[in-house]
């Protein structure tokens, strides 16, 4: 060290050594914070709660929803009559999404009427704006609903309105149409949320 | 230089304890010659009452803590076994949920007398700061202490105020996922924000109220005139507008104490639920994961903000709003460029400025508490404009108009 020694006190060898405790310091704190930031990611068990639900529907009647819990969500089923999948064509000018461009359904589900089979809608009731559960309001003009209505989802918390396919309609809060999650017929009547066709359940 | 043991002197046991810890230095710096501007008004009162509330807060919160599971198949059971069977528990219960509005409500206040004289502009934009990082903590405990009873505004409250950091781009989703603890709000969420509202935020809260009052001892109290009395001292170097805290301030804080505890009190065992607006009635039901009431809405001490949040229609945007109203309140100290601290001797565009902000706050506050309507979405949108355009207008407003010239002495108070 060129510097001078001023009472016994070499400054720069002080100054290094400083230096390289307040970066090993440093090192360590930001290491010990890891443990403690990683305990609050989901625990073994909380991954391992997502098993499939199977819902019969048989008797679901026509122009119903049934709730079902997979995951911790709700998961709705609604048998739709001809007059309800009637209003989406209606609809292709009013909603943000009309034809499921967005990754908010498996790959299997296309269109407007965003199921596998048109009557039977199954979707996560979940809005993609907050979270909250859409109120079903099948009828046209409901009247806790704002502005012209064909019958749909409407989310009480921050207003947003989606059709009976869980399209979103445009100038509301949600980004996004209602997500569809993976599902697949086990027969005519059984439905297995959380899985995929392909999936025949063996596993 | 530096510190100087036991400077006043004292002799006795309180000169033992002198020579050993800053008893009297204490005791003499903060209260007994503390000096105040004599003409504190009354909206001087509310900076010690948020004082005497956050006191009932810990008081009451240790209490309720001994008989309260954190636990989302317990909870909701438990908040009602001190409702009904804990001895006194539902005064204590009811003492701490009707404090957290009444912190608020006392919050508020003390924060609009800081925009009317002024009390954030040099030297005392620390202090504003630490008053403004105080309010964020709160808000951030109200909320958590709001999910523990696991009603079902508990749940619904903490999905959708968990969910808006899934607004933020990239990692959005997966901090929501890391909040939570969960996929969705579960019993890991509420077991954490337990830890939270009870441990941390509250050591938080104690730290910055302390900060906050340093800062303020440090450059001394603003007040009605928005003058600096040290800058008139008398030949012992005291402000002669001064009067010392104690025993003046002290008498006249313990005065508005008594007013509020007996309104308090009123509240506490005539409405406890505060009609609704205090305790919300879904949260009398509990949690249920699969359905959103059908109106659901914040406590009123939110609303103004979750009004703004509907009033936009894009998420990401949404969000930032909401956020950006509380985070412009951190810059007033630098947006205000008028000559005059006080209102008192500003120009009429800041006085029109400042109560066009109050009506569109007092409107966004009822519109948050209701069910959205076509028309109440466009007032609540002009509302969230004349918000912001109050911040963003006042380098202007500020020097706007004729102010009066500001006086050296002040005008009240004797």
């Amino acid at each position: 060290m060129s510097e001078a020694t001023v009472d016994g006190v070499d400054a720069g060898k002080r100054r290094f050594l400083t230096l390289a405790t307040t970066v090993v310091g440093g090192a360590g704190a930001a290491m010990v914070a890891v443990p403690f930031l990683s305990s609050m990611a989901p625990s073994q068990r909380a991954k391992a709660l997502g098993a499939p639900v199977t819902a019969d529907i048989s008797k679901v009647e026509d122009g119903a929803r049934v709730t079902y819990v997979w995951r911790g969500s709700p998961v709705w089923i609604v048998k739709r009559t001809p007059d309800m999948l009637g209003t989406l064509s209606q609809l292709t000018g009013e909603v943000a999404d009309p034809d499921s461009q967005q990754p908010q359904q498996p790959e299997y589900i296309t269109g407007a009427e965003r199921a596998i089979k048109p009557e039977v809608l199954v979707m996560i009731g979940r809005c993609t704006h907050l979270g909250c559960s859409p109120l079903f309001r099948p009828d046209a003009d409901a009247a806790d609903v704002p502005g012209e209505w064909l019958g749909g989802f409407f989310c009480p918390c921050h207003g947003s309105k989606f059709d009976i396919s869980g399209r979103v309609y445009k100038g509301v809060p949600a980004p996004t149409n209602l997500v569809v999650p993976p599902h697949r017929y086990a027969d005519e009547n059984t439905i297995v949320i959380g899985e995929d066709p392909t999936d025949t359940g063996a596993a | 230089m530096g510190i100087q043991a036991n400077p006043h002197k004292t002799t006795g046991f309180l000169g033992w304890i002198d020579d050993r810890f800053p008893l009297t230095k204490m005791w003499k710096d903060h209260i007994s010659e503390y000096y105040a501007p004599k003409n504190f008004n009354f909206w001087y009162y509310f900076g010690g009452l948020a004082m005497l509330v956050l006191v009932n807060q810990l008081l009451t919160g240790i209490f309720l803590t001994m008989h309260y599971k954190p636990d989302a198949t317990l909870a909701f059971g438990s908040v009602e076994y001190i409702m009904r069977d804990v001895p006194w528990g539902d005064l204590i219960r009811y003492m701490h949920s009707t404090g957290a509005s009444a912190f608020f409500v006392v919050v508020y206040l003390h924060m609009f007398r800081a925009l009317l004289y002024g009390s954030y502009r040099k030297p005392r934009e620390l202090i504003w700061i630490f008053g403004c990082l105080i309010y964020v903590a709160l808000m951030a405990e109200a909320f958590m202490g709001y999910v523990l009873p696991w009603g079902q505004m508990s749940y619904w409250g903490a999905q959708v105020i968990i969910s808006l950091f899934g607004a933020i781009p990239v990692i959005g989703p997966d901090l929501v996922v890391w909040i939570q603890g969960d996929y969705v709000p579960s019993d890991a969420t509420l077991n954490r924000l337990f830890s939270l509202h009870v441990v941390a935020v509250p050591f938080v809260l104690v730290g910055l109220v302390v900060a906050h009052i340093m800062a303020l001892h440090e450059v001394g109290s603003n007040n009605p005139d928005g003058i600096e009395i040290k800058e008139n001292k008398d030949e012992n170097g005291i402000p002669k507008d001064g009067i010392p805290f104690h025993p003046y301030y002290t008498v006249k804080d313990i005065m508005g104490a008594v007013f509020f505890m007996i309104l308090f009190s009123v509240v506490v065992f005539f409405v406890p639920e505060g009609g609704g607006y205090f305790i919300e009635a879904p949260n009398f039901v509990e949690a249920n994961p699969s359905v959103t009431p059908d109106h659901i809405a914040p406590v009123w001490y939110f609303a103004h903000f979750y009004a703004m949040l509907r009033a936009v229609p894009d998420k990401l945007l949404g969000v930032i709003v909401m956020f950006g109203a509380v985070f412009i309140l951190f810059a007033m100290p630098w947006l205000d460029r008028s000559d005059a601290k006080s209102i008192r001797y500003k120009g009429t565009p800041y006085k029109v400025s400042l109560a066009l902000f109050t009506a569109a706050c007092l409107l966004l506050f009822k519109l948050g508490t209701e069910p959205t309507t076509a028309s109440k979405i466009i007032q609540a949108r002009v509302g969230t404009i004349i918000y912001f355009a109050f911040f963003i207008s006042l380098p202007w407003v500020s020097r706007m108009g004729t102010q009066k010239p500001v006086p050296e002495r002040l005008t009240d108070g004797h």
